[in-house]
């Protein structure tokens, strides 16, 4: 370190010029605050490829995006009870539970460990299935003639839980009459299932500027 | 895990699973191991959630269960197998690959799959028929053998494979011997099952049914419960086979390279030779079998139309070509020539480097960069002189690389003390390095786009739950025949500059989802190249 100062004096294997400041001058300024988050960029990105392959693809991702929110894999904690029971939750809409799993996964292939209550489709519907099939006729008629009273009030609530399709080729026809159908039928009420409607959710979603008049 | 690629794991759980699984997900994923208790403890979350989230996992293949650290008679242990949830990214290519080989169908078979994890052929079968019988014209439906004979073409060319069985548990088998569970780390491969492609007998006649008004929206829910009738598969649960796939795409890469690179009938030859060589080169070898110049001649589709000559000329342009994708063997039957696979993969790799660099950095730059992977290491003073470039801007180019980690200074001192006057410095780029860098940058990528597109979707909320509204008000209108008025009406609820808006967004989330798209066959490029110098080793 100290010593050998006599051979090989100052020859450095780069010379000072490389370095990029000459001998003397300062130091280049260190930097004070941390490099900007969103840097100004030299060079404009490349554009995307595009393409029937690459539209295609998209549409696919976007339509397996949509359905597998209505898939049973997609798992919601089961909404905590608020306060009071309330009447109208024996016919709300059968909300996910903890304890049951909406799907019949082959539990031989599964550890024992996770076996977990299977969630039987509601009875009423399995008991309601013989009377559809008695009924379409019936129904059919009832369902016209309730159609055009009730259209848009029926279909507002059970088109909410619809999600757009972009694939060209599934084009959903409206579920509205199969959701109308069973939920008339469900439980042999008179009502319609949103009669039941306990206003829980009513200014749950966001209210500025709402376009339309509150009554 | 690198923190990337735990963040886009988080994310890929959160959008197909919801925010329980993605918890659930994340923390198994963080910990490694961990039996349910842990888990349940350690996330705060209810136990039955915990349980309905690795069910959920494990039916995806996502997660895998062993015996744990205390062996067979202490609690079972789970670990989550990261590679499997980065495919759920490429579930579109694996989706339109399947419908370019075998049509439509195929493509809904390997949606459904895809979707459920791992189903029965029978039940496969009769969902698939049911959904080309919906979108066919009224009074037609699909008929369920022609289901079954595209499946077992899928099964054949291996692009499905079944599930590995499970070794039972300490079961009650009588006699039988008690086969412990397999430990958690080493899962059994599917491949290692005798039976891994063989079709089952079922006896599964009929068409596809036509879903009628009245029955509910809940259809697919009973399926699972009345497909109990025996079609004679029960058990037998197939998957998709993603490393066929991925060979697959990995064969495609390699053509198209050939095309861009010399001519569309050299990447018709590689594309044969690849084809010949698909069923019997095995998945990670480094190069294909050995096939004779004739073997090539005849394989060849007349459609193509190269004479015997002209094949022996491309061959040998294909060999002498610096790219080095096919390579000469041996002179008996006409010439021995393989395509070299992991060579191939490792030019691709730097193709990909190289432009990354031009693209950031400019051409210059990428002059250096190039310079640099072809002479291993210069010093800074060669770099200028070879690359023919003034030395101020070289030398901040240099830097700006250095900076970015895409170069490296190597120090090779003179004397034992590093004085920097005794020491050489040289740069130097290392492609195996390099390409796992940019890997984590592509895995960063993917995360930033879908976390602005969820922003995106989130700061537009109400606006895209109105028009969802009224487009469906419009569908069923339009469905019981109203009058243009009333259809004028409706529409008009969406004021002009809301359209606008919303078309907007259309057109940001679009390119949001295409961009993921893209980026993700360069992180199959790169993954791919990093695996085939790990399986040489």
């Amino acid at each position: 370190m100290a010593g050998s100062r006599g051979r090989g004096r100052s020859q450095f294997s780069f010379s000072v010029d490389a370095l990029g400041f000459g001998r003397g001058d300062s130091l280049p300024s260190s930097a004070h605050t941390p490099s900007p988050l969103y840097p100004p960029m030299q060079f404009r990105p490349v554009p995307l490829h595009t393409g029937e392959e690459v539209d295609y693809m998209l549409a696919l991702k976007q339509e397996l995006r949509a359905s597998s929110k209505n898939l049973p894999f997609h798992i919601q904690a089961a909404r905590t009870k608020t306060d009071v029971a309330r009447y109208s939750d024996k016919y709300q809409n059968g909300e996910t539970k903890n304890n049951c799993i909406e799907w019949s996964p082959d539990w031989s292939r599964m550890p024992k460990e996770l076996c977990i209550k299977v969630r039987k489709p509601r009875k009423t519907v399995i008991g309601a299935k013989p009377q559809l099939t008695r009924k379409p006729k019936v129904a059919a008629g009832k369902e016209e003639a309730l159609q055009k009273l009730e259209k848009r009030e029926e279909e507002q609530h059970s088109e909410e839980e619809e999600d757009e399709e972009k694939k060209k080729q599934n084009e959903e026809e409206p579920d509205a009459d199969e959701d109308y159908d069973e939920e008339e039928l469900e439980d042999e009420t008179d009502y319609i299932m949103s009669y039941f409607d306990n206003g829980e959710d009513f200014g749950a979603d966001s209210e500025d500027n709402m376009d339309e008049a509150v009554y | 895990m690198t923190a990337q690629e735990v963040r886009l794991c988080g994310l890929l759980l959160q959008e197909h699973f919801g925010n329980v699984v993605e918890k659930v997900g994340t923390h198994l994923i963080r910990s490694g191991v961990l039996n349910l208790r842990a888990l349940a403890h350690e996330t705060k979350l209810p136990l039955d959630l915990v349980k309905k989230s690795l069910c959920v996992l494990v039916q995806h293949g996502m997660c895998t269960f062993g015996a744990g650290r205390r062996g067979p008679a202490g609690p079972v242990e789970y670990r989550i197998n990261c590679e499997h949830v980065f495919h759920m990214l490429r579930y579109p290519r694996y989706i339109y690959t399947a419908k370019s080989l075998y049509g439509d169908t195929g493509e809904l078979i390997v949606e459904e799959i895809l979707q459920r994890g791992q189903m029965t052929m029978s039940s496969t079968v009769k969902t698939v028929a049911d959904r080309l019988t919906h979108n066919m014209p009224e009074g037609q439906s699909m008929d369920y053998s022609e289901v079954v004979s595209v499946f077992s073409q899928l099964v054949e060319t291996h692009f499905l494979q079944r599930c590995p069985p499970l070794a039972s548990a300490g079961s009650s088998s009588s006699g039988a011997v008690d086969t412990p569970l397999p430990v958690a780390t080493q899962p059994t491969e599917p491949e290692n099952h005798p039976d891994c492609y063989k079709l089952p007998y079922i006896n599964l006649t009929g068409q596809g049914k036509r879903r009628r008004s009245s029955e509910d929206g809940e259809a697919d829910q009973l399926r699972y419960y009345d497909c109990d009738d025996d079609c004679g598969d029960d058990g037998i649960y197939w998957q998709v086979n993603f490393q066929r796939f991925h060979l697959h795409f990995r064969d495609q890469a390699i053509i198209s390279a050939v095309s861009c690179k010399l001519d569309q009938s050299s990447s018709e030859i590689v594309r044969t030779m690849l084809r010949m060589s698909e069923v019997t080169t095995p998945a990670h070898a480094a190069f294909t079998q050995a096939l004779s110049a004739n073997e090539i001649f005849r394989a060849l589709l007349s459609s193509y139309n190269i004479a015997r000559p002209i094949l022996d000329q491309y061959l040998s342009l294909l060999v002498d070509d610096p790219m080095e994708f096919v390579g000469k063997t041996g002179d008996s039957g006409g010439g021995m020539y393989v395509v070299n696979l992991h060579r191939a993969l490792a030019n691709l790799a730097r193709a990909t480097l190289e432009s990354v660099v031009q693209e950031r950095f400019g051409s210059r730059s990428a002059r250096i960069f190039r310079l640099l992977l072809r002479k291993r290491h210069l010093e800074q003073k060669q770099v200028e002189d070879f690359a023919m470039i003034p030395a101020k801007e070289a030398k901040d180019m240099l830097y700006k690389l250095l900076s970015e980690n895409l170069v490296q200074l190597q120090e090779i001192p003179k004397t034992p003390d590093y004085a920097p006057s005794r020491t050489f410095y040289l740069y130097t780029v290392n492609q195996l390095p390099t390409a796992r860098l940019l890997l984590q940058n592509c895995y960063k990528t993917v995360g930033n786009l879908i976390e602005r597109r969820l922003y995106e979707t989130k700061e537009n909320k109400r606006l895209l739950e109105k028009s969802q509204r009224i487009e469906a008000i419009l569908a069923s209108l339009q469905a019981t025949g109203a009058e243009a008025a009333q259809l004028t009406e409706v529409e008009e609820m969406i004021t002009v500059p809301e359209r606008q808006q919303l078309e907007s967004l259309r057109h940001h989330i679009n390119k949001l989802d295409s961009s993921e798209n893209q980026v993700d066959e360069t992180i199959f490029l790169l993954k791919s190249y990093i695996n085939s110098t790990q399986a040489s080793h």
